[in-house]
């Protein structure tokens, strides 16, 4: 019999449904004891609207699997970054057309560089062209952009590091 | 959930929570510990709660009011995600302020049950735009300091402070960087943009300076670990934002500012955008620039923000925003 921290890996996110909930890196923690399953789960943003959903998705999942009580609750430090996406989750994204985040920046002491003019480059998830352009820094959901490939035309959203 | 069947997702109704999108949130602080750290005044916490969360709250609230108005529909959804982060910091923070005051107001009746003058937000936060160059001034500005302020917020002694504050400094480094890119991009664009960024600037500098005064709380909470003193944040601020009014060429030419943690300003003609305007700017010789000050004490307007004194313009923003839950009391989605 699946655990109930099989259940809940296999949950998939709301807003990339071609990710697990495990994939995406999320999940912190899950506690079986005799009174139920204890789910910990972090937010990707603080505005996130898709937590609610995901916090319900995994109350659902577990009882259809047969787990009794399930609590989630979720916790924000250490805050939730790209760097937490699996591997395996990576490889999905760009199956899926959109470019995973590459390294995320570190916590700073001192002052945070801005921004003004170039980044870090993207590379097109579709052709594979090592150098893309921004059409608009945040896109669909507060986790992506939209990009343009320059050799195969396409648009194409790219995961932001954070 | 099946996202193979979009009916039986449809009709999923096993949890009413996943419908929740409006009134009647759980708490999203659900199972967070709800403690306060040790010595600190419940009531000083959860004003400062209020001031941190009022700020993203009604900023939140404006930058919603342009979207279907901004000038293409790719900043509409910027100013949509980055009113989305503030309101979930919002959130967070007025659902701790509730935790502290103890009673029994969530992050619902702060938001939608408070009067004006129960609002602590600085008036920046509030202020209506004359157009988009007026807010990507404001939004830069309100960013800039913001950042800084997050950045030592998440020392704090207080736990939860320290983990909404390290969350929220990730998500404005992107706010920051939208803004003064369009900053830079207006700026530095056509006469006609320029002579528009700087009105921009002027009209925003005599707000600047409720930005770093303490109030009484802040001064208090600071000394305990727990908050910051907003007036340690100027020197840093002053920095990023004369940087990026240099570079936008909207700064006194005789003060070339260095800034030596940040990109070299010669970057920023390969960016922000790719239909950014091809003429050169027109530098300094457009008229009404020149002598910018940033936020010294002496040009700062009566404030009070942070006191709940407040313009016309947060009861316009309140009308419309606690319209709905006041009309229907008790109402949920």
């Amino acid at each position: 019999m699946a655990t109930a921290a099989d259940v809940v890996a296999e949950v998939v996110d709301p807003e990339l449904p071609m990710l697990t909930l495990a994939e995406l890196g999320i999940v912190r923690d899950v506690r079986e004891d005799d009174d139920g399953v204890l789910v910990t789960i972090t937010p990707t943003y603080s505005g996130c609207p898709a937590m609610e959903t995901i916090r319900a998705d995994i109350r659902v999942a577990l009882r259809r699997a047969g787990f009794g009580r399930a609590e989630v609750r979720t916790v924000l430090a250490p805050a939730w970054t790209t760097d937490w996406i699996s591997e395996t989750g990576r490889r999905k994204l760009a199956a899926a057309g959109i470019a995973p985040p590459g390294a995320a920046p570190g916590r700073v002491v001192g002052p945070i560089p801005l921004t003004l003019g170039v980044r870090a480059e993207v590379a097109c998830p579709r052709c594979g062209q090592p150098s893309t352009e921004v059409l608009a820094a945040f896109g669909a959901t507060a986790c992506r952009e939209l990009r343009r490939c320059p050799a195969c035309r396409e648009p194409f959203e790219h995961v932001r590091e954070i | 959930m099946a996202f193979d069947d979009a009916y039986d997702a449809l009709t999923d109704h096993e949890d009413d929570a996943r419908w929740a999108y409006g009134t009647g949130f759980s708490d999203p602080l659900a199972g967070v510990a709800a403690d306060l750290p040790d010595g600190v005044d419940r009531a000083d916490l959860a004003a400062y709660c209020l001031m941190l969360g009022d700020d993203a709250l009604i900023l939140s609230h404006r930058l919603q009011q342009w979207v279907t108005r901004a000038p293409e529909l790719e900043d509409e959804l910027a100013l949509a995600n980055i009113g989305l982060d503030l309101l979930g910091q919002a959130r967070l923070l007025l659902t701790r302020a509730g935790v502290a005051e103890d009673r029994a107001r969530d992050e619902d009746e702060l938001a939608m049950r408070r009067a004006p003058a129960e609002f602590r937000n600085v008036r920046l936060a509030e202020r209506s735009d004359d157009d988009f160059a007026h807010l990507v001034a404001r939004l830069c500005a309100f960013s800039v300091w913001r950042l800084e302020l997050l950045q030592r917020l998440s020392g704090s002694r207080d736990p939860m402070l320290a983990a909404i504050a390290a969350k929220g400094v990730k998500e404005v480094t992107y706010h920051r960087d939208y803004a003064a890119q369009w900053v830079v991009r207006l700026g530095d664009g056509t006469e006609l943009s320029h002579q528009r960024m700087v009105a921009a600037v002027d009209a925003l500098t005599p707000l600047l300076g409720e930005l770093f005064e303490p109030h009484p709380v802040e001064s208090r909470l600071a000394a305990a670990g727990v908050a910051v003193d907003p007036g340690g944040l100027r020197a840093a601020f002053d920095e990023v934002w004369a940087y990026v009014l240099t570079t936008a060429t909207l700064g006194a030419a005789a003060t070339p500012v260095p800034a030596p943690s940040h990109e070299p300003a010669a970057a920023v003609s390969s960016a922000p955008a790719s239909s950014a305007p091809a003429s050169s700017g027109p530098g300094s010789s457009a008229p009404g620039s020149s002598a910018l000050v940033f936020s010294s004490p002496g040009s700062s307007v009566f404030a009070g923000g942070r006191d709940g004194v407040h313009g016309p313009e947060l009861g316009e923003i309140l009308d419309e925003m606690q319209g709905l839950a006041r009309s229907v009391s008790g109402g949920a989605w």
